[in-house]
């Protein structure tokens, strides 16, 4: 189905429903390397105003990527509900953003619509959003899970820890950690991408987070990042597995790239939820995503780089995940170029992952050969606090050695913490009291290396 | 004098890891030295990035017949936007690399600035020296020298230069801590099209930090002998060593 519209003079044509989201999508370099980008800013906005009076029951009646070609379209339509789906059924694609931003609209109607949207009806509606809506209607929803903490209550803000080291030195990896949980960090996950892909490996470093959980009996959970295979066999081997990690994507193409398919990603969370290893709650699943990565593994079937990610949300969903974290930096500057279209992807993906009932954080980041700096990250993880973000990731002082990225640091999350008023996970915060880790005013007590040592002792 | 040796534990960690752990705190945020550090660092992996490839200097130090050529990529912003481009060799280029094809090579030597220029100049020149003697009867083609180069571009150079090898030196991508990484990309049969996996690769050599000129050259050398005789490079070779020298996915 064609689309047309006559604006300022000119006559704007648009092939087909996956031509129009493309064009109607803010610019990023990904796109334009795909050939997808509008043309022009003119094209870009009338294909806006064609998206604005489109139904939502569009993108129901019409797959981007095939049924039969694709098992995350089959997964889309066939776990589509349409009950929850109801009360917006007769909207167009504007008539719900204006509808979600109307003050009638509060977080317990989102949570209840979730299940009844689709990643390309939040995708189209993200379109049309500008910065400041992603933010406010974001901010409306909580999505809340439990493990061992628990996360995205309304007023915290929990922080992965991410102690890598470029050899998976255990010793390192320790120091990392314990600088971390001295500055407050950990809540959400301590979680170690691992230098070497060796199952033994990762059944050695689940080891070592796992005696350092116990040791100081912290109210968190630990992952080590390596694909679900090798969790599913560290399981057999009787490693300590709280969380399954994997990178999802938004095609089946995509996924076939990372070596998965959701009946192996069904089968990996089976055998955590064997271990019963949860305390408060069984949400076992830690994915991870980020806009680029179908159209990097070209498997994106002419669709656009942010509706993309936002089908690997339906991968995501479907899992019940304890934690959704997009990578938003990582990726490179021939998807995301500059700080502003990093800070963009960012605000969309936490809008789109929440939207569809996801507990977003972001990976705030950025490498080397991006137009990107601290002054960019500080910006977009500031309006990501607004925007209600579930957790974000914490690096000694921002730099991780493993994969040569700058993320965001233990002391950016006690800036985002003390100036928007956050508090860390419930749980963990009164592990923090218990252990004497933290002044009257919540800020993490100065400790000398002894005392510090004291506190928590190192396993040396 | 012997210095006391700190076995603390605090200090054992500290010795355990270069993150940049202990960094103290200026109320939630980092104290102003590390702040600058941190700024420091990240300013020379930028500059590292966006310095340009000096090709006369170059020549110069690694002697010997050399030619120029430069990818599709027109600038630093094409390059960055478009790998697509930087892998593409050029058109203009062609004709020269043909007349220097002669009767054939069994290497074609690339030095490509990637995404590190700043890693070329220091070590490009002293790792080809040593390179080299190590290779004593091979017949080299003259070493190229590629602008806004991807580490395929090699591919498209040593298809006509008639190679049986193609031997990529290229800059990696900058860390925070790392300016200067060159990594040593080898390629069997080079022909446009070739897949990642069909590569082999030797990186982080940068010494006194990463690996020496010596030890690069000898992983390469046994990698250059281990392709020609087998006639392959790629998975098949990496079967063979514990060494990780398979094609980085986050290579140049």
């Amino acid at each position: 189905m064609g689309f047309a519209i006559d604006l300022a003079g000119t006559r704007h044509r648009f092939a087909d429903l996956k031509a129009l989201l493309a064009a109607a999508s803010p610019h990023r370099s990904g796109d334009v390397l795909a050939g997808l980008a509008a043309a022009d800013m003119r094209e870009r906005v009338a294909a806006r105003y064609l998206l604005a009076d489109l139904p939502l029951r569009t993108f129901l009646d019409e797959a981007l990527i095939p049924y039969e070609a694709d098992e995350v379209t089959r997964l889309i339509v066939d776990s589509h509900d349409a009950a929850a789906f109801a009360p917006v059924a007769h909207l167009t694609v504007g008539g719900l953003r204006d509808l979600l931003l109307s003050e009638t609209v509060d977080g317990a109607m989102l949570a209840a619509l979730a299940p009844g949207l689709t990643p390309e009806m939040v995708a189209a509606l993200s379109k049309l959003c500008r910065n400041q809506d992603l933010i406010a209607i974001a901010a409306k929803t909580r999505v809340v899970t439990r493990f061992r903490s628990t996360i995205g209550l309304a007023g915290t803000l929990a922080v992965r820890l991410q102690p890598n080291h470029p050899v998976d030195d255990p010793m390192g990896i320790a120091a990392s950690t314990l600088d971390g949980l001295l500055l407050g960090s950990g809540d959400a996950v301590i979680g170690i991408n691992p230098a070497s892909d060796s199952v033994q490996r990762a059944g050695e470093l689940l080891r070592l987070l796992d005696d350092l959980r116990e040791r100081y009996a912290i109210p968190t959970q630990s992952c080590v990042l390596t694909h679900v295979t090798n969790s599913i066999l560290a399981i057999e081997q009787g490693a300590p597995v709280d969380l399954v990690f994997q990178s999802i994507a938004g095609s089946e193409a995509a996924n076939q790239g990372f070596g998965v398919t959701l009946a192996l990603i069904g089968e990996a969370r089976e055998a955590a939820l064997s271990l019963g290893r949860g305390t408060i709650g069984d949400n076992v699943m830690y994915f991870e995503t980020g806009q680029g990565a179908a159209l990097s593994a070209d498997a994106h079937h002419g669709v656009d780089q942010q509706t993309m990610e936002a089908r690997a949300y339906a991968v995501a969903r479907a899992f019940d995940p304890l934690l959704v974290n997009t990578v938003v930096g990582f990726i490179g500057p021939e998807y995301l170029y500059d700080g502003k279209e990093i800070l963009r992807a960012g605000l969309e993906d936490h809008f789109c992952g929440k939207l569809l009932g996801l507990p977003m954080g972001v990976d705030v980041c950025y490498t080397n050969h991006c137009e990107a700096d601290q002054d960019d990250m500080d910006t977009l993880l500031t309006l990501l606090g607004v925007a209600g973000v579930n957790f974000v990731i914490g690096v000694p002082g921002s730099d991780d050695i493993m994969l040569n990225y700058q993320s965001t640091s233990f002391h950016d999350a006690l800036y985002l913490r003390r100036t928007l008023g956050l508090a860390p996970a419930p749980e963990f915060a009164a592990w923090q009291r218990e252990m004497g880790l933290v002044e009257a005013d919540g800020l993490p007590r100065r400790l000398s290396p002894d005392e510090a040592a004291r506190l928590l002792p190192p396993p040396l | 004098m012997t210095l006391p040796v700190d076995d603390s534990p605090a200090a054992r960690l500290r010795a355990a890891t270069q993150a940049r752990i202990a960094l103290g705190r200026s109320g939630a945020a980092l104290p102003t030295g590390p702040m600058l550090a941190f700024q420091l660092d990240h300013a020379c992996a930028r500059d590292a990035v966006h310095l340009a490839m000096d090709g006369d200097t170059l020549a110069q130090l690694i002697g010997g017949e050399t030619l120029s050529v430069r990818s599709r990529a027109d600038t630093r912003e094409t390059y960055l936007k478009r790998p697509d481009l930087g892998r593409a060799l050029d058109p203009g280029c062609a004709p020269m690399l043909d007349a220097a094809a002669g009767q054939g090579h069994d290497l074609a030597l690339v030095v490509g600035d990637g995404l590190s220029a700043h890693a070329v100049h220091a070590h490009a020149p002293a790792l080809i020296a040593v390179l080299r003697e190590r290779l004593s009867g091979w017949r080299i083609a003259p070493v190229v020298l590629a602008r806004q180069a991807r580490v395929a571009l090699g591919d498209a150079i040593g298809e006509r230069l008639g190679a049986a090898i193609v031997l990529m030196l290229i800059g990696e991508r900058p860390g925070l801590s790392s300016p200067d990484s060159l990594g040593a990309y080898l390629t069997w049969a080079p022909r446009i099209g070739r897949r990642d996996s069909e590569r082999n690769c030797v990186s982080n050599i940068r010494p006194p930090h990463g690996l020496s000129y010596d030890q690069a050259a000898d992983r390469i050398a046994w990698l250059l002998n281990a392709a020609r005789s087998r006639r392959v490079s790629g998975i098949a070779l990496k079967d063979e060593t514990d060494m990780p020298l398979l094609a980085d996915p986050n290579a140049p």
